[in-house]
């Protein structure tokens, strides 16, 4: 006997929802291909490359955020504390600029990714929910960038050269900001694949008990995870900062919204363990081409942009869901 | 295989665990030999899942020695344990449900190249091991789209690749076929032949005298005994686990007693059955089960587990309503489609998972028993708190509900007094139809008796019962008639003295039962 | 306070005498901390005792009750709803832009066009089964955007009319209208979730929905109704802020009035998980935050000072009621 075969149910029920999945998966990439063709035939505008170069610097920094987002949501978390965070590593190395762009890079970053840890060891080790936590910081550091800047924005010394070329430096075409995305979600994409800390997020996210029955070390991961967070939202401030040429301490406001809008567009499940960085990177991307369309056809006033963008959350959400549960009902 | 006794592999001694004010374990030893399969008995409570839960390093132990390979250990998390070759296969398969079979079996130490993951070595390699064990599972394939048997499968071949010394199957079977349970043996064969020392828990005896070698009784947290299977006959196991003498087993063992055997005298008369249902289906679970229950009968429905038994009931209480036939009540067509349908007609439905579908665990005592009653007890948008409290405690009483006060949460109950409120959730709508799924699954003794007495009373005074379990003792000695499913069909009704245990394995199990033939027309 | 696996049969604590069931469970300790905070601040924070500091105490927190009422029933029912803040912006908008035309008008208008979008989400998250997290975000968007179109594509529409501003600044003898009306909310949630089924529907659908519909509980019209309740207050909220500002300010109105609600309600006592709910243990909570901001304010301590201590009290909160495990 050497190999015993076992009722075979699971073949046809396999290829069907192997064909779900991808359609789940690869929804908002249609969608995405489809925003641009249209662009493309509609407005002259559209495909020029100044236009395709001004809608991803827009967007860099939401991406940033977004992609530390899907890490956590990936765990079957969630971050709301972004923006704050981005606002503090904006101001602190705003502060820091004038001893050099490298202390003011390292404490921003250092700072927000230190706070990221907090929200990590408060959920892991304490047991608090990541809602509870992260909403607790958002106010909490929030309150710090205000009281850091007594409430006003903080300029960036011209010495920091470096700093402000994060910023407003280009790698030839392409603007840095731009470059630092593209960089931040190639390595979060092989880090999903191909790292096992990668691969742990998806079994945390898949059950909890079930891979700390495994025996992973689930708290470390958490904790690595909301740093991660925290460190990425840091980065997206301080590019922020050094593009205003300023740390302002209420920047970021309502961007918690944004990156979850974005995860969750690109086509990862708030409950976790399924999704990854290059859908994320489609949500921001679709979120910012519909936008750049609107701003083109010029007669949307943005009030009603904002109005149907919420209407195509829900729309997205409610597709994916009746997706999501045909998949689990077959 | 019996003779002179291998060294011990894993040893525990004086293991004993408390949780709050509850003594789980109190001094239990046990002893493993290399290459045995070693069944861990006992009743709901005995404290099997605890120890296990201690030698695979879930829980800690409050005090007591463990040993393996003759060195003391002591694990602080699973992880531990699995490292030094204690797994656990549990009978909720620990799974990811959206990953693949090779990142299930290698999650934790999955091989690398350059610091990277190498999925095509885990592949590969995952493929080998699960040709090796005998098995023809795609390493690809995702975990959630197998069947269970192939899931738990794979979660023994996790313990196989982990090198496991020791590997626990708890309940290892609850959710197979027949066919597949003969290739789960095969496995624990060939695991054994590589002298893996294997703790098997089980409350089927078939298997345990099929496939076990020495066996452990625990009952009420304390160690009965040890003994080689092969001489110990099963009604000596069943007294060892029960705490009896072989004589006390004799009689009966329900308090249901024998004078059901009759049939009811409503049977005799021609008036039509109070439920009637004709062929109902639904998906693969449901195909044709055709029952009726008069008023005033207990009618068992008796099968294996996946042979339609609970989607029976749910499809008569509207909770999966049925996609083909037709349920009948009091002689009108009924087929509910909602829970709202099956209530308003008079039926009641108590499920079979007690606590995700039973309590609402944070509301009182007098809350959950008043649930669905609530519309009757509501004046002008206003729940009459005086009738509610009249009722409550005229069902605590009636019912022997142990509790300080109504208001007590009915979290804090214990199981049988939980049984026993929800019993008296749908008491108190007055009901003609009562559902019971499993009603005394879980529960301690006593409780159990007083549950079936309460039956019994409320059947002798008009209801009709369908009752599902899956104790045949309960049914041989509760029910008026039985109906027998196999593969969500019913395939055999059996009453008065046609109701055995025997006739009921016999028409569970067969293709073709002569006793269950003539029954089923 | 028992979560040991296997509780005494008939040894079970004895129950709590009558003035500990009035405030269950935790939010005993929430009442506790309100009384140390006033009495603290009642010492060694100059005016905050008299009667016009705790009337402006009352006045500032009864908009936040009137929002917290509705997110307790919600959060109950294990859900969220995070765009009570734009409902309150729509209903101030509506109102605003149809006053020429009476109140009688304006007022229903407002309250019924509020309400609609709790039921939207209410249905979405029942029918459709899409988190609750994600049905409020997308409406808190949406809702925003809306309540700007609906201003006159965001301009701040000023509102002049003697009536409408009783809403807001209105007294009934020493007793501000909005206090009353916030009282009245509390007294209708209590009662509510007391005296009615649909307060036990509530709890039980939070508790354990598997169970509760097979008790015949409409788990689902309970969960439209909650979220619809929520943003019938929210909308009641929006239109006394809109009335105490003068205008509809369709950008600012409500802004981050879910934080607010959502932590009043968390330091209170509710669960987030569901299936326990407490609206006095609410009031407190917002009464708590709401003591901080003001006395904060009146020893000149930063803003940024006070945020810091709600997010640290909202942790504290949570951290003593989360579920005791062995």
């Amino acid at each position: 006997m050497s190999t015993t075969s076992l009722p075979s149910v699971a073949g046809s029920r396999f290829t069907g929802a192997r064909a779900l999945g991808l359609l789940l998966r690869s929804g908002a990439v249609v969608a995405l291909v489809a925003a641009c063709i249209f662009g493309a035939m509609r407005y002259y505008a559209f495909a020029t490359p100044e236009n395709v170069v001004n809608v991803l610097r827009q967007n860099s920094m939401l991406g940033l955020v977004a992609l530390g987002m899907t890490f956590v949501i990936l765990t079957g978390g969630i971050d709301l504390s972004v923006g704050s965070l981005l606002a503090v590593a904006g101001v602190v190395a705003a502060m820091l600029s004038t001893h050099g762009s490298l202390p003011a890079i390292a404490g921003g970053l250092g700072t927000a990714m230190l706070l990221g840890i907090v929200n990590g060891v408060l959920i892991a080790k304490v047991r608090i929910q990541p809602f509870i936590v992260t909403l607790a910081m958002l106010i909490a550091a929030r309150a710090l960038a205000l009281a850091a800047t007594a409430e006003q924005s903080v300029t960036v010394s011209p010495d920091a050269s470096a700093l402000s070329w994060l910023g407003r430096g280009e790698l030839g075409p392409v603007p840095l900001p731009v470059a630092l995305l593209v960089l931040a979600y190639l390595i979060g994409w092989t880090m999903l694949r191909y790292t096992r800390f990668g691969r742990y997020l998806y079994a945390i996210g898949d059950s909890e008990d079930a891979a700390r029955l495994m025996g992973l070390p689930v708290d470390r991961i958490v904790i690595a995870t909301y740093a991660l967070s925290g460190a990425l939202a840091g980065l997206g401030g301080i590019v922020l900062a050094a593009r205003l040429g300023a740390g302002q301490p209420v920047a970021g406001t309502g961007w918690e919204l944004d990156a979850i809008a974005a995860v969750v567009v690109g086509g990862t499940l708030l409950t976790g363990g399924q999704g990854g960085a290059g859908s994320t990177l489609v949500g921001v991307l679709l979120l910012g081409v519909i936008f750049n369309l609107f701003n083109l056809e010029g007669t949307i006033s943005p009030w009603w942009q904002w109005v149907l963008r919420g209407v195509f959350l829900l729309g997205v959400v409610i597709v994916q869901g009746r997706l999501q549960r045909r998949l689990t009902h077959e | 295989m019996t003779g002179a006794a291998p060294p011990a592999l894993l040893r525990m001694e004086g293991i004993t665990k408390t949780f709050g004010s509850a003594r789980a374990l109190d001094g239990v030893d046990l002893t493993l030999r290399r290459g045995e399969v070693h069944a861990l008995v006992g009743e709901n409570g005995a404290g099997k899942s605890t120890l296990v839960k201690i030698m695979t390093g879930a829980y800690h132990r409050d005090s007591g020695e463990m040993w393996l390979d003759g060195e003391r250990v002591d694990f602080d998390t699973p992880a531990q344990a699995q490292a030094a070759g204690v797994c656990a296969v549990h009978q909720e398969i620990h799974l990811l449900t959206h990953r693949t079979v090779a990142e299930n079996v290698y999650l934790g130490r999955e091989p690398r190249r350059w610091g990277f993951v190498d999925w095509r070595r885990m592949n590969h390699e995952t493929g080998a091991l699960l040709a090796g064990l005998g098995l023809d599972i795609d390493p690809r394939a995702v975990v959630g789209t197998l069947n269970t048997a192939r899931q738990q499968m794979v979660a023994i071949a996790r313990g196989v690749s982990l090198g496991a010394k020791v590997l626990v199957l708890d309940e290892p079977t609850s959710s197979l076929s027949p066919r597949e349970v003969t290739i789960l043996y095969d496995l624990v064969r060939r695991l054994k032949a590589q002298s893996t020392a294997i703790v098997y828990i089980s409350h089927r005896f078939d298997e345990l005298y099929a496939i076990c070698d020495r066996v452990t009784v625990l009952r009420d947290g304390r160690l009965v005994s040890s003994h080689d299977l092969a001489s110990l006959d099963r009604l000596d196991l069943v007294c060892l686990m029960l705490g009896k003498s072989r004589d006390a087993l004799r009689a009966g063992t329900t308090a249901f007693g024998e004078q059901r055997h009759a049939p009811a005298a409503s049977l005799t008369a021609p008036q039509p059955p109070l439920l009637r249902t004709e062929a109902i289906a639904r998906g693969s679970r449901l195909r044709g089960v055709s029952l009726e229950v008069a008023a005033g009968e207990i009618v068992g429905v008796a099968g294996l587990l996946g042979s339609g038994r609970t989607e029976t009931a749910r499809a008569i209480f509207g909770a999966a309503p049925s996609e083909q036939g037709a349920v009948y009540l009091g002689g009108r067509r009924l087929d509910p489609q909602s829970p709202d349908d099956a209530i308003a007609a008079g039926i009641g439905f108590v499920s079979e998972d007690r606590k995700a579908e039973g309590i609402i665990p944070e509301l009182s005592i007098r809350e959950n028993l008043t649930l669905a009653a609530l519309p009757m007890l509501t004046r002008f948008g206003i729940v009459s708190r005086s009738r509610q409290v009249e009722i409550v405690e005229r069902f605590m009483r009636r019912l022997g509900i142990k509790a300080a006060s109504a208001d007590q949460r009915i979290r804090e109950l214990s199981g049988g007094n939980q049984q026993k409120v929800l019993l008296a959730r749908w008491l108190c709508t007055e009901p003609r139809l009562l559902i019971l799924d499993e009603p005394t699954r879980g529960i301690d003794i006593g409780a159990k008796g007083e549950i079936q007495a309460l039956v019994n009373e409320l059947a002798a005074s008009g209801l009709g019962v369908l009752m599902i379990s899956s104790e045949l003792e309960e049914l041989v000695e509760g029910s008026t008639r039985v109906v027998v499913l196999r593969d969500g069909r019913s395939v055999a009704v059996l009453q008065g003295d046609e109701i055995s245990q025997q006739a009921i394995i016999h028409a569970m199990a067969s293709e073709r039962a002569p006793a269950a033939q003539d029954a089923a027309s | 306070m028992t979560g040991a696996a296997k509780p005494a049969r008939v040894a079970a604590p004895p129950s709590p005498p009558a003035w500990r069931r009035l405030v269950p469970g935790p939010a005993y300790a929430a009442v506790a901390a309100l009384g140390v905070l006033v009495a603290l601040n009642a010492l060694f924070t100059p005016n905050f005792a008299t009667a016009s500091n705790l009337w402006n105490v009352l006045l500032q927190v009864s908009t936040v009750v009137l929002v917290a009422v509705g997110m307790t029933l919600v959060i109950s029912t294990g859900g969220i709803d995070l765009s009570v803040g734009s409902v309150m912006a729509i209903a101030g908008a509506v109102a605003a832009v149809l006053l020429d035309r009476g109140m009688a008008v304006a007022l229903p208008a407002a309250l019924i066009g509020g309400t609609l979008v709790g039921v939207l989400n209410g249905a979405l998250v029942a029918a459709l089964r899409v988190q609750p997290i994600v049905v409020t975000l997308a409406t808190l968007i949406a809702g925003r955007g809306l309540a700007q179109v609906i201003s006159h594509e965001g301009e701040l529409v000023t509102i002049d009319h003697p009536g409408f501003a009783l809403l807001g600044r209105g007294h009934l003898g020493p007793i501000p209208y909005q206090a009353l009306i916030a009282l009245a909310s509390v007294a209708a949630g209590v009662f509510l979730l007391r005296a009615t089924p649909f307060g036990r529907y509530v709890l039980a659908a939070g508790g354990n929905p598997a169970a509760a519909r097979l008790a015949g509980v409409p788990v689902q019209r309970t969960i439209v109704s909650v979220y619809a309740a929520s943003a019938f207050l929210a909308s009641v909220a929006g239109l006394i802020v809109a009335s105490r500002l003068g205008a509809s300010d369709a950008a600012k109105i409500g802004q981050n009035m879910e934080l607010d609600a959502i932590a009043a309600v968390v330091v209170g006592g509710t669960a987030l998980s569901g299936g326990r709910a407490t609206v006095l243990g609410t009031v407190v909570g917002a009464l708590i935050m709401q003591v901080i901001a003001t006395s904060f304010n009146m020893l000149l301590v930063p803003y940024s000072w006070s945020l810091a201590l709600k997010a640290a009290i909202i942790l504290l909160a949570v951290y003593l009621q989360r579920p005791k495990r062995v």
